[in-house]
């Protein structure tokens, strides 16, 4: 059966039609071993097409390519929800010809519902797919996880591309997304490096103020109220967030408290957890590692969602609204509690919200755990560079010197001074920051907005300017 | 070792020349590789490489000058790649890469 199999992804592009202005799309579950976005985008370039809008869910260490791409007008819009950078600093010298739109995770398919975002082809990498387009994740020699980010590409885009390196006989099983979606399906040799998708960031830190961060974190957490059976949980994908875990699991031990489910961003730490029973579930987007590939296959109390489902805080409900504590990392952090994850000290692009922002709206307690400074920046500001994360829906920061809880929990404030913690006001801890680094000379910037940052209700929540350099 | 207090301050009059080329610190995360060498004629030139440059150039430039100030030296050249180091830790390796250069503290 021939099904919907053409010979290339040249022959895809040009059956879908492909014309100057268009957006693509692709998504990010493998990371920084992601070979499809490049892969496609080369062709495209090759073509001759120009003004072209990526549309991508994430945008990685592995999608370099994007940078000069923008430079020679082949690339003139983006809209993503966290750009790595290699090509955020591109963007923030003021190349990219109109401003990058950075949504949430969650809101992205949201955008995609209503039409307020648009695809016209997505190219959907997946790790296995038969002729007629029924694809998964888990099976195959590149197999990454769940497929939570493409689900509303394949769902909303005009025409949908499926990029596979393992065809299986029709009909595939398990499927993810299925053929009704499906346009055109692709064969080639490998669609990435799988060594990618662990890429930095799923080793338990080893550094002593991390995990006296962590270690803190979790005690917050104990001490909150909100500790008891049923809990839903989450990290970031921090250093610092994930050692959160090795105190969690002590915790738990501790009080006999067991959890309901693990929301992810998933890796093998959490898995362990699943498999020695402190937790029911765990409900997934996206693998960070191996050993939750192979989970997510083998063992049906790992569910795989759509990133919708997992948190578009416009829907009906999702699984975010329902966490009850969540940790999460921060570039910088100010006094209102506001977050970026954006820019880094220079005011370049190096990050985004990812699901950062909607999972802080929709967990009942989010910590944020960051050291005081790193390498003389300070963390805690007076103002931050871009406000990725707003303030009121941060309700702890812990650093090393002290944790600081947002006035607008009074009771919690007072619950944790009474467990004995390290509470101070968040002014206080700023200023030892600034002790310890002194004043720092102002980054200089153009009046020339390079990107706009939404929300997860999907109101603009800042703007990022072009670099002075 | 005399690398203490009292050495800095005993020796705050007298003029510390700068006899060899010399390096203290690591070039790693919170810290900075500072090294010293012989110059030419007077004063203390420091060129700096650092990722907080823009926010801290200034800063980092005055506490290496300042330290070498302190010891006596006159006459030097200083280089710093940093990583980021605070003040303190670029003065310990500004001084420690001061007494090393003098030939006799690592040898």
């Amino acid at each position: 059966m021939k099904g919907k199999l053409v010979a290339s992804i040249e022959e895809a592009i040009r059956l879908c039609g492909l014309k100057d202005g268009m957006t693509v799309s692709f998504h990010h579950h493998l990371r920084d071993g992601d070979q499809v976005l490049p892969m496609v985008m080369a062709k495209i370039e090759e073509l001759g097409f120009h003004d072209i809008t990526v549309s991508a869910s994430s945008i990685h260490g592995s999608h370099g390519c994007l940078a000069d791409m923008i430079k020679s007008k082949v690339v003139t819009g983006i809209d993503t929800n966290f750009i790595h950078k290699c090509v955020g600093t591109t963007i923030s010298e003021g190349y990219l010809e109109t401003p990058a739109i950075f949504r949430t995770h969650g809101n992205r398919p949201h955008a995609l519902a209503t039409g307020e975002a648009h695809i016209d082809i997505a190219f959907i990498a997946a790790s296995a797919a038969d002729c007629q387009g029924n694809m998964n994740g888990v099976d195959g020699p590149s197999a990454f996880g769940p497929m939570g980010y493409a689900f509303a590409d394949a769902q909303f885009a005009d025409k949908v591309v499926v990029i596979t390196d393992y065809l299986v006989d029709y009909p595939l099983t398990p499927i993810s997304i299925d053929e009704r979606y499906v346009d055109y399906v692709v064969k080639v040799d490998s669609i990435g490096d799988t060594s990618g998708i662990a890429s930095g960031i799923t080793t338990i830190s080893k550094d002593p103020i991390g995990l006296k961060i962590a270690k803190t974190a979790v005690q917050v957490f104990e001490n909150s109220g909100y500790f008891e059976d049923g809990f839903v949980y989450q990290t970031g994908g921090g250093r610092t967030s994930l050692a959160t875990t090795k105190f969690l699991k002590e915790a738990m031990d501790r009080r006999g408290v067991h959890g309901a489910c693990i929301l992810g961003g998933i890796n093998g730490l959490f898995i362990d957890l699943l498999e020695q029973g402190y937790f029911n579930k765990i409900v997934d987007t996206q693998c960070f590692d191996l050993k939750a590939v192979e989970s997510l296959k083998n063992d049906v109390r790992h569910q795989e969602i759509a990133c919708g489902h997992y948190a578009d805080m416009c829907a009906k409900s999702c699984v975010a609204a329902h966490l009850t504590t969540v940790m999460l990392g921060a570039t910088e952090i100010d006094t209102e509690f506001n977050v970026n994850i954006h820019t880094d000290s220079n005011g370049l692009i190096m990050g985004g919200s990812g699901g950062h922002t909607d999972i802080a709206y929709g967990a009942k307690l989010t910590v944020i755990v960051t050291p005081l400074l790193r390498q003389r920046r300070a963390a805690v500001l007076d103002r931050v560079g871009t406000k990725s994360t707003m303030g009121d829906t941060i309700d702890v920061l812990v650093t090393q010197r002290g944790i600081a809880v947002n006035p607008k929990h009074q009771g919690l404030r007072e619950r944790l001074l009474d467990a004995g913690l390290p509470v101070k006001d968040i002014h206080e801890l700023r200023k030892m920051a600034r002790d310890l680094t002194g004043e720092p000379k102002p980054v200089a910037f153009t009046d020339k907005v390079v990107a706009k940052v939404y929300g997860y209700d999907g109101k603009l929540n800042d703007v990022i300017y072009q670099s002075k350099g | 070792m005399f690398c203490n207090q009292n050495f800095i301050d005993e020796q705050v009059n007298v003029i510390m020349k700068i006899k060899k080329e010399a390096s203290a610190g690591t070039a790693t995360k919170n810290d900075a590789l500072i090294t010293i060498s012989p110059r030419d004629g007077e004063g203390i030139e420091v060129e700096l490489k650092s990722i907080v440059k823009v926010q801290f150039g200034d800063q980092l430039i005055a506490a290496a000058k300042g330290m070498a100030q302190e010891m006596g030296v006159t006459s030097a050249l200083i280089k710093i790649e940093d990583k980021g180091a605070l003040d303190y830790v670029i003065r310990a390796r500004v001084e420690a890469a001061v007494l090393r250069a003098q030939g006799g503290a690592d040898e």
